[in-house]
């Protein structure tokens, strides 16, 4: 018997575990972070944490509930990142501007992208997913006016409402937590909706939805520009905490490492994502205080995850808890 | 723009589309036949460069040098195959794409530990380094000549074996439909070994020929790896002919863009914004392809899987 086959028959106690206590352990640990430990460096670590575990999220809506693996989702971050920072050099670099032009980038980018990428299937779509992200990332690094290939250094972070409030570093980091909790509750919510079972349900066979009198394409392509925009959102945020945009943000190892992070935590689970980006970026900032040569353990451990540890994190979790009931 | 660059770089396209075919032909195999995305693929391209250089420092001799590092690449991929891939091949995409996007950090990470970071060079064979006269005032690297020569013959070579012979017949039934040439009696998996073996060694031979114009370096397989899945995608996955056709179409739109683009635009645009917009547009040039490919024929220009 398959995994998902025994864990429906475990009843529905391990999703109410998950749906439940898991999501509240994640936020109440990330909360306290500034509690435990004031330094900056913590903060900032868990902020990019919190970001990448945003943008994780929304991939993992597309990938994960609409069997959609895109292979450029970076470009969404990135996207968001220009967008904040390219304001902010000609002055205009209040929140309020900036985030709405963020995430309206990204949907708009998402939609033509999606347009077209979502007639191709599987392998095609990863790659077609790929070109566009591609092209983003050879826009960006041609913008001489703004750092080229070199990127650009932002002088300070967006205020909010004319008040230099993300200064302040505690401030800054209980904003992304709001926003990734935000966007936790926003992804849980259309997942349990009515479109999340349409999504999921063309996951599954598109053609039975069809002939159900569902518009597939319409459906996918809807999720696609949402978890674009999503992405905007981490990308404003991490153009804000780095005080930095670069064109690196969209390279295809970027949207490499977040379908690592979907996939590390547990595909289609949501908290997984979260869990995965954790474990992705505290791993490899811990791997690399401990070594250069960090990635020599890490392939490896990639390789181990897929062959040994079906469902990531989370299906690790899952498994011990059935063991000990 | 004059006709002698033009010639020039339609030449150095040629070369590059025929450094790239040999990369894509055993990723499309391995990906049409065994529907397994390889993206380490790229690394033993990496790989065999490398192992050259290490090679001709002891042997001192090219040739040697070419022959023990085809034979190491070869075994070294039947290592990973025997080792790992073997268990991917019934799982899906994404776990293909995350496990061997794993390999990569590894070797990529490993060949700076074993040979260091900095980049080495293979110097050119005494024999064929040098210039030639093509045309009054066109002198051409004797190398590049042979690299153009050495992948229209392997082209051949693989179009031959892919024709004529009977690996060739179950590889052409394997990528349209494997689990039929499995259900007839073949050992499908003995054949994804061959296939495996073979792609693996193309691209240790692209890595080898190119490493004496190219510096050695590690993270070199990343860039010619996301290209070689752009020539396979626009080819149609498993279609050896449409990997050959799509590695020159792209070999040539690359390495003619990015030397033409600047001129072209600044026909109807002022210099300025030309200087700034070319480059960006002539590293966008083969992406726009591919989406445009796609977007009309969305299984590549010859798809190698029958329907259903």
């Amino acid at each position: 018997m398959s995994e998902a086959a025994l864990s429906r028959k475990a009843g529905s106690r391990p999703l109410a575990w998950r749906g439940r206590v898991l999501p509240l352990v994640i936020f109440g640990l990330l909360a306290l972070v500034p509690v435990l430990s004031g330094a900056d460096y913590a903060l900032n670590l868990f902020e990019r944490v919190m970001i990448f575990g945003i943008a994780a999220l929304a991939l993992d809506l597309i990938v994960g509930f609409g069997g959609l693996v895109s292979f450029g989702h970076a470009a969404f971050v990135g996207l968001g990142a220009y967008a904040a920072g390219i304001l902010a050099f000609h002055g205009l670099g209040d929140t309020l501007l900036a985030l709405p032009a963020a995430i309206l980038l990204a949907a708009l980018f998402a939609a033509a992208t999606g347009a077209i990428s979502l007639r191709t299937r599987g392998v095609y779509f990863i790659m077609i997913t790929l070109a566009f992200g591609q092209m983003a990332f050879f826009t960006a690094s041609s913008l001489a006016p703004y750092g080229g290939d070199d990127g650009m250094t932002l002088r300070m972070r967006n205020t909010l409402a004319g008040f230099d409030v993300f200064a302040n570093e505690h401030v800054f980091y209980y904003a992304t937590f709001a926003a990734a909790l935000g966007v936790y509750v926003l992804c849980r919510a259309l997942v349990g909706s009515r479109f999340g079972r349409v999504l999921r349900g063309a996951r599954e066979n598109p053609t039975r939805m069809a002939a159900l009198g569902y518009e597939v394409f319409r459906y996918q392509l809807v999720a696609y520009v949402i978890a674009g925009a999503i992405a905007g959102i981490a990308g404003f945020l991490l153009a804000n905490a780095t005080n930095f945009v670069s064109p690196a943000y969209m390279s295809w190892q970027r949207s490499g490492e977040l379908i690592v992070m979907v996939m590390f935590g547990g595909i289609g689970t949501l908290e997984g994502a979260v869990l995965g980006a954790a474990a992705y970026i505290l791993l490899s900032e811990y791997l690399s205080q401990w070594t250069e040569h960090w990635a020599l353990i890490f392939g490896p451990l990639l390789v181990a995850v897929v062959l040994f540890a079906r469902g990531g994190l989370i299906g690790a979790i899952d498994r011990l808890r059935r063991r000990r009931p | 723009m004059s006709l002698l660059l033009l010639i020039v770089q339609t030449l150095n396209g040629l070369q590059f589309g025929v450094l790239l075919f040999l990369i894509a032909a055993g990723l499309t195999l391995v990906f049409g036949v065994m529907d397994f995305i390889n993206l380490a693929h790229g690394v033993q391209y990496m790989l065999g460069a490398y192992l050259a250089v290490m090679f001709y420092a002891l042997t001192g001799s090219f040739l040697a040098a070419l022959v023990l590092a085809l034979i190491a690449s070869l075994a070294f991929g039947l290592l990973l195959e025997f080792t790992i891939f073997r268990k991917l091949y019934d799982r899906d995409h994404l776990e293909q794409v995350i496990a061997t996007f794993g390999i990569i950090l590894f070797l990529n990470e490993g060949v700076k530990v074993v040979w260091g970071a900095s980049p080495l060079s293979l110097p050119v064979p005494e024999a064929l380094s040098g210039s030639v006269v093509l045309m009054p005032g066109l002198l051409y690297p004797v190398w590049r000549i042979v690299i153009i020569v050495a992948g229209l013959a392997v082209a051949l070579l693989l179009y031959g074996l892919v024709t004529w012979t009977r690996v060739g017949m179950l590889v052409r039934a394997g990528a349209s439909n494997a689990r039929m040439v499995s259900v007839l009696g073949i050992d499908i998996r003995r054949l994804f070994m061959i296939v495996f073996g073979f792609g693996t060694m193309l691209a240790g031979f692209a890595g080898i020929m190119i490493a004496p114009i190219l510096s050695v370096q590690p993270g070199m397989g990343d860039t010619v790896l996301i290209l070689a899945f752009v020539v396979i995608v626009i080819g149609g996955i498993g279609s050896i002919r449409g990997a050959f056709l799509a590695a020159l179409l792209i070999g040539l739109v690359d390495t003619l863009g990015r030397s033409f683009a600047v001129d072209i635009l600044r026909l109807f645009m002022a210099p300025s914004p030309a200087r700034t917009v070319g480059p960006a547009l002539a590293s966008m040039l083969i992406y726009l392809l591919m989406a445009l490919v796609l977007y009309v024929r969305p299984a590549g220009l010859f798809p190698a899987k029958g329907r259903g």
